[in-house]
């Protein structure tokens, strides 16, 4: 079997799981932390219980994200030796910088917080959480750091024999516009994670009428005005990102709409069903204009075609195929954009109903606020796979093609790749049916759980 | 002092405060099924490490995050010739740190013993690797002209390596349980304080073996010149003095005396590398060095400027988590694990 496919497959595995986790506890950690700040400031039992409880599910999820943490960051020397060595002069210092700013402050305030109730003032313990909520999405901007130096490298040169890229310039790296229009995404990607499933779960305990009515009310209002204001920055903050894209990466977004042909103004395609090796629609229902609107605010504008691109590509970096899988950019971008759609709709349902003071939902409303969850979870997933896939040839845009990056097969045989995938996915499984299992454990069992 | 001569330090120092600090949760995972008989008695030996090894673990994440930073080579070379061992590392640590989190969650008793069992085996696994890798590195594996691993996984488990792990093993269990001396009372405490007894004798045994191999396998020795200074002799006189001070009492010295062995270990065998990262048996030249291996100045020193703020920093707020849970555990204690 072929190394390439073998460790791209790995690291699509390792980092989608490691994904599932993540924008939860980006989330659900800011959430805690305001209940705990509502807690030490109006001293209402009521909050206390519930940072307990939703405390208590972020654990249950942030010890999966962390163990599959150390997974991604060895796996870059593991699988890709080619690509540490061409980049590590620059992509591993927001590395380390991860690990003692973000990581260190995150894990110790985190034991802090889950031993020290009794042993530290209100205030200081509820400054514990706060401080894993910044260590945990620190960690998401400087991983986003070294992650944009991929899609629009910035701040160096190459080294004089070629065989590396150089820092020249730490505040370029750190100022790449890259970093300033995926963080804001991410961050409000885990926003809008925590927030629905705090919807959801206490929507279900609503419906069920279990015990501490009030206080599921609370976080339902919380979640909901939480999931809304993540939901329209997520929104925004996609928007501004694909503009961005369009000037770095136009074959990104060329695929991710299956455009053909350059096109002024450009049309939006709602579905296509496409011919990759004829490069041809072989159906497509198209809005006209509307990329264009979305690419540059206006209805003027030429959008540039997948043909167009591949022959400019070919000039500027020699003979090759420039173009990725169209099929998974067009759809996965579908997908997140659908989803955020639904999200928006359903938490402006949601901010109806508790204008409205409305807590009675009908089946159908409560199924639609229970099953919203997995909504955050598809965008999140489908946008890493976009903005991954739809980088292909390249592993560094325009430096370093990702069958350049990969770890000799002489040093990595098929067969070991073969064997750390299925450990890899057994493992996995077993802690994705472990995690779901306490979860749901815990998200039933209500607020009085005490350990 | 040149950047990378500097970094070399600062990886060594990470890797030292990694083996110290997770080298004492290892060894209470180790021991946990043995000292812990019943399920209120494992929980508070779970609990004596609960607020720390999460925060000891990042050591390791730092180590791996500056070695690829400042030394890519040593990153790139070292990680995927050592695959098979990684995976299995990796496989380890995953398991014991979802353990902790996860063991108490249900109360069903094959649950909890399947986790703690978990945390058992995730810890030895992990604890014999380490000494297994950094014996490796020190007596040389197959590293070609380009940089790259030519060997296959059965070059890692040769003898001598295999010694070093048993050691590591002997060692940090001997840590974890002095550190279970230090933070129990009662049974638990008398039971910690038998067993570190017991685990003293063949961790001696080991180190000394080890030592002796190390002048057969390597040129640490060598390296280090006919006076080897004061480090490895303080390490070795260090783990010497445990059974002594644990006969009288006085656990934290003994927990003290634990620490320097493994530090001062550690820095050895970093003393006796320099300036190489990772010998090649093939060939002395084409060992990775810090020259041939390392970044760029610039990358150093802005690597150099970032450390000098932060690590203070992580040492003053770490430190102070310790502080704060400086009491012992006891069975009666409240109970998050």
């Amino acid at each position: 079997m072929d190394i390439l496919f073998l460790a791209r497959l790995q690291f699509a595995l390792t980092s989608v799981f490691h994904f599932f986790f993540v924008p939860l506890t980006l989330g659900l950690s800011i959430f805690t932390a305001i209940l705990e700040t509502a807690w030490v400031r109006t001293g209402n039992e009521k909050y206390l219980k519930l940072v307990q409880f939703w405390g208590r599910l972020f654990l249950i999820n942030f010890a999966v994200g962390v163990v599959t943490g150390i997974v991604m960051e060895f796996q870059f020397g593991m699988n890709w030796s080619e690509y540490s060595r061409f980049v590590g002069d620059i992509f591993g210092v927001p590395l380390a910088i991860e690990a003692l700013l973000a990581f260190f402050m995150e894990s110790t305030f985190l034991g802090i917080w889950i031993f020290g109730r009794d042993r530290l003032p209100k205030a200081v313990h509820a400054a514990s959480i706060w401080l894993v909520a910044l260590g945990s999405n620190l960690s998401a901007l400087w991983i986003l750091v070294a992650n944009s130096f991929m899609q629009a490298p910035v701040g160096f040169k190459m080294a004089a024999d070629g065989s590396r890229a150089e820092m020249t310039d730490f505040g370029a790296l750190l100022f790449n516009p890259n970093v300033w229009k995926q963080f804001p995404h991410v961050l409000a990607g885990g926003i809008v994670t925590g927030g629905f499933l705090v919807i959801a779960i206490s929507t279900w305990h609503l419906m069920k009428g279990t015990r501490d009515r009030d206080a599921f009310i609370t976080s339902m209002k919380f979640g909901t005005i939480y999931a809304f204001i993540g939901t329209i920055f997520v929104t925004m903050a996609g928007h501004t990102q694909m503009q961005h894209i369009m000037k770095t990466q136009p074959m990104k977004v060329a695929a991710a709409e299956a455009l053909w042909e350059t096109e002024n103004p450009a049309s939006f395609s709602l579905f296509t069903i496409g011919n990759e090796e004829k490069l041809e629609d072989v159906f497509s229902i198209r809005i006209p204009r509307l990329l264009s609107f979305l690419a540059y605010n206006s209805f003027e504008g030429e959008v540039k075609g997948i043909r167009e691109l591949q022959e400019e590509y070919e000039l500027r970096y020699g003979p090759g195929s420039y173009i990725p899988s169209i099929i998974t950019a067009y759809w996965s971008f579908r997908l997140m954009v659908g989803a955020g759609t639904l999200m928006l709709l359903v938490s402006i349902l949601g901010l109806w109903k508790i204008a409205k003071e409305d807590y009675r939902f009908s089946p159908f409303i409560g199924a639609l606020f229970f099953w919203s969850m997995l909504l955050p979870w598809i965008a999140n997933s489908t946008g890493w796979i976009l903005a991954e896939m739809g980088r292909q040839p390249w592993i560094v845009f325009g430096l370093l093609k990702t069958e350049q990056a990969v770890t000799p097969a002489s040093v990595v045989s098929a067969g070991e790749l073969v064997l750390s995938i299925t450990v890899f996915t057994l493992l996995y499984l077993m802690l994705a049916a472990a995690d779901l299992l306490l979860i749901r454990k815990y998200a039933a069992r209500g607020l009085e759980a005490g350990q | 002092m040149e950047l990378q001569t500097l970094w070399f330090i600062l990886v060594a120092v990470l890797f030292t405060g990694f083996f110290f600090l997770e080298g004492f949760d290892f060894g209470v995972g180790i021991l946990l099924p043995f000292i812990g008989r019943e399920d209120r008695e494992r929980r508070a030996i779970i609990n004596t490490i609960g607020p720390f090894w999460d925060g000891n673990e990042v050591w390791l994440v730092t180590a791996g995050g500056a070695m690829f930073a400042a030394f890519p080579h040593w990153y790139a070379t070292l990680f995927s010739g050592f695959y098979p061992a990684l995976i299995l590392m990796l496989a380890a640590i995953i398991f014991r740190g979802v353990a902790f989190e996860f063991r108490s969650k249900l109360e069903h008793p094959s649950w909890r013993n399947f986790w703690d069992w978990s945390i058992f085996g995730g810890s030895a696994i992990a604890a014999l690797l380490w000494g297994v890798a950094l014996a490796n590195i020190i007596r040389g594996v197959p590293i070609d002209a380009s940089m790259n691993y030519a060997g296959g996984f059965l070059n890692l488990l040769n003898p001598y390596a295999l010694a070093c792990g048993i050691a590591s093993l002997l060692i940090f269990t001997l840590h974890g349980a002095v550190f279970l001396t230090l933070k129990t009372t009662g049974e638990l405490r008398l039971r910690s304080m038998r067993a570190a007894k017991n685990v003293w004798v063949p961790a001696v045994i080991l180190s000394v073996v080890f030592m002796i191999y190390t002048y057969v396998e390597t040129d640490l020795y060598l390296h280090l010149g006919i006076n080897p200074g004061i480090i490895p002799v303080f390490s070795v006189l260090a783990l010497l003095s445990v059974k002594t001070l644990l006969d009288n009492n006085a656990s934290g010295w003994a927990f003290a005396m634990t620490g320097v062995a493994i530090a001062f270990s550690t820095a050895t065998i970093f003393m006796g590398l320099y300036p190489r990262v990772l010998v090649s048996s093939l060939n002395p030249d084409w060992s990775l060095t810090i020259y041939n291996a390392s970044s760029s100045p610039y990358t150093l020193g802005i690597m150099s400027m970032v450390a000098l703020i932060f690590v203070p920093l992580v040492l003053l707020y770490q430190g102070w988590s310790y502080w704060v849970f400086r009491q012992r555990v006891t069975t009666d204690s409240h109970h998050e694990y």
